[in-house]
């Protein structure tokens, strides 16, 4: 391999990473905060493609991407609530509610999908932050969605939440200890649903991104598990919501390595190369699972670890 | 109230007898009516779904009902198609014996049918004789299915690597590995149409049972499913899993080797959908292709989990939503209705059914009798 083609293939690893992450972080975002709160969201990957369809119709309907930013978080907060309502009763297991909820919102975006996979909408903008180089390499790999730099500010946002105020503190209490928080007279379940339903809006949002800017289309095969994997990278970030962003970065880089080593002619093992991402996600879950670090910052009520 | 209460006042061995009887009966009613409520409820909100669309429900559930169970020949069809279902089915039942919730039956079921067809080209070419190949291509499904699910379980056991997530990311994996052969080394070049392994040829597929249009696989579906249901409920093995399923601390304490035990049920589970797959080639496709993802592995989720995770109430069940299935292209041609209709359908189901679960012991008709004047 040349000089040349080793940079592209950099370039594009960079550019895929900025594009391909950002749905992996709002998932992985929503995730963390429902995680925190006690309670698992295996659904995610539903509320993923839900989202992706809502935001790809209204956007379609009315002319307003943004409009349908705002409307796959709505409707990824439904999910989010009937997730947060169902778990809430006796006796119900929140991994197979999970499991559930991804085969009902999967059906529900199929179902009314159908009639959006053809036609086009618009789509989200974008700009570069390497446009003062000059270099048009440079400039394509840095472009980047306003969606990106929302989903890092949400991120310092949670993360100096939970440190610092009164919500971030309920929130982590009824995700530790669940006696604890209501010896303090905190209803732990409206913390989990409320924490549930504003995880369903982070993730419906990752949807859109995927449906308006990056692939930037609505057809079936849109998430093929994104959600999924963004559940498993809440573990590998140790429910910390700065490291949340890194690790998107990271399984946004792999899920570029594809279409990169693509751009420079190299096909062989194309299907091998587009699963990197799930086996490097497994890989990620054999190596830190039960680790001693993931063991101490786990949220003691958590079901997933146990 | 069930006629087989007896009130409890007499101190005799024989109505002791009797009351034991009455708990049983009460519990698998509960067992049974619960997740018949469930189905009944989900059927009515989705026919509210479908009022709302301004499409009749009544159409709906009669096309179902012609589709999947009306004629001799939607029968066949039905039975055929739950073949699989119980197959994926028992992939998920049998581990959750032991307290794990694997989904990763798409996964081997993919892998196994690609396997079966994989060992089969070289043995068609050199003209073996057909039973044996099928027996050769049968093992194989069952040694990559049990692999690939069996290595959920160690990765469980040894790592506690989450099996949920584990299989459903093995699911991708197979997927891609199976697309990476067909649509590479392994690809006919003879058939343009849809990437695809050669095909096995007639003189190798699967027949039908005798007088049917049912292949095989139903047949083993439910023999597998009565052996594991006397495994699981009638031999040491089976008790030592329902053990570490209830308290593995305790299954430990008590020298039971859960590690195995845990590995065991899922390369049991991985075999069962392995063997899914192999019907699927050998008696359907005759080759190895994507319309190997046809989803039977998550349907048979939701059969494992309406029939309680037990493996002989998986069969009805796995019938009903083989007849469901079955019906889906009439009900869509005659109802313009999308192809994910039976995706909603088993997913607000599923949603319904596992929000049912809180129900259990709510209710007084299912409970012993007052046990005060016992002790």
């Amino acid at each position: 391999m040349s000089d040349n083609s080793l940079a592209i293939v950099f370039f594009a690893l960079v550019g895929g990473a900025l594009r391909v992450s950002t749905p992996f972080m709002f998932v992985a975002l929503g995730e963390c905060l429902t995680e925190k709160s006690g309670r698992v969201n295996l659904g995610l990957e539903g509320t993923l493609v839900l989202g992706a369809m809502t935001a790809y119709a209204v956007s379609f309907h009315t002319g307003s991407p943004w409009l349908g930013v705002l409307a796959a978080g709505c409707s990824g907060s439904v999910l989010g609530a009937m997730h947060g309502y169902i778990c809430k009763l006796p006796k119900v297991n929140d991994i197979a509610v999970g499991i559930a909820m991804m085969i009902f919102g999967t059906g529900v975006a199929f179902f009314f999908g159908k009639a959006y996979i053809q036609p086009s909408a618009p789509r989200l903008g974008s700009f570069s932050l390497g446009a003062w180089t000059g270099n048009a390499q440079i400039t394509q790999a840095l472009q980047i969605n306003p969606l990106f730099l929302v989903g890092i500010a949400v991120a310092i946002v949670m993360a100096w939440a939970f440190a610092n105020t009164k919500w971030g503190l309920i929130v982590r209490m009824a995700g530790d200890s669940a006696p604890a928080a209501t010896a303090m007279g905190v209803s732990v379940d409206l913390v989990r649903f409320l924490s549930t339903t504003f995880g369903g809006f982070l993730a419906g949002v990752g949807g859109a991104f995927l449906s308006l800017y990056y692939p930037g289309s609505w057809n079936q095969g849109l998430s093929s598990g994104q959600g999924l994997m963004a559940v498993a990278l809440v573990i590998f970030a140790r429910w910390s919501p700065i490291r949340c962003i890194l690790a998107a970065l990271l399984f946004g880089a792999a899920g570029a390595i594809g279409p990169a080593l693509q751009s420079v002619g190299i096909t062989q093992g194309y299907y091998f190369f587009n699963a990197a991402p799930y086996i490097m996600t497994l890989f990620i879950m054999i190596a830190s699972a039960g680790s001693k670090r993931a063991m101490r910052d786990v949220p003691g009520e958590l079901s997933i670890t146990k | 109230m069930v006629d087989v209460a007896q009130p409890l006042s007499g101190s005799g061995a024989a109505p002791n007898r009797a009351s034991d009887l009455s708990i049983r009966i009460r519990r698998s009613a509960e067992f049974v009516a619960i997740p018949l409520f469930a189905l009944i409820v989900s059927g009515v909100l989705f026919s509210i779904f479908l009022l709302a669309l301004g499409k009749s429900p009544g159409d709906f559930y009669s096309l179902v009902w012609r589709g999947g169970f009306g004629t001799a020949f939607s029968i066949q069809n039905t039975l055929q198609r739950s073949a699989p279902l119980i197959l994926t089915g028992l992939a998920v039942a049998i581990p959750a014996r032991i307290g794990l919730v694997v989904i990763g039956g798409e996964g081997a079921l993919v892998l196994g049918g690609f396997a079966a067809a994989a060992i089969a080209i070289p043995l068609v070419i050199g003209h073996f004789p057909p039973f044996p190949t099928l027996v050769i291509m049968m093992a194989a499904s069952i040694v990559v299915g049990g692999f690939w699910i069996g290595l959920v379980g160690y990765l469980r056991y040894a790592r506690g690597v989450n099996e949920t997530i584990s299989s459903l990311l093995m699911t991708y994996i197979g997927i891609a590995i199976m697309n990476f052969f067909v649509e590479g080394s392994m690809r006919d070049l003879s058939n343009p149409n849809k990437p695809s392994t050669m095909p096995i040829g007639d003189a190798y597929m699967v027949g039908y049972i005798p007088g049917t249009q049912v292949h095989w696989g139903f047949a083993v579906g439910i023999f597998l499913a009565v052996v594991l249901q006397i495994l699981m409920s009638r031999t040491t093995f089976g008790f030592a899993v329902r053990v570490a399923g209830g308290n593995p601390r305790a299954a430990l304490a008590q020298g039971l080797p859960v590690g195995r035990l845990i590995v065991i049920c899922c390369a049991i589970a991985g075999a069962c959908a392995g063997i899914a797959g192999f019907y699927e080639v050998a008696a359907i496709q005759g080759r190895a292709n994507a319309s190997l993802v046809a989803g039977y592995g998550f349907t048979g989720i939701l059969v494992a989990f309406l029939a309680r995770q037990s493996p002989i109430a998986i069969i009805p069940v796995a019938i009903m939503f083989g007849g469901i299935v079955a019906s889906g292209g009439l009900v869509q041609r005659r109802m313009e209705l999308p192809d994910a209709t039976v995706l909603l359908l088993q997913g607000m189901t599923f949603v319904v059914l596992l929000t049912s679960e809180t129900l259990y012991g709510r209710f007084k008709i299912f409970q012993p009798p007052e046990t005060t004047d016992r002790t």
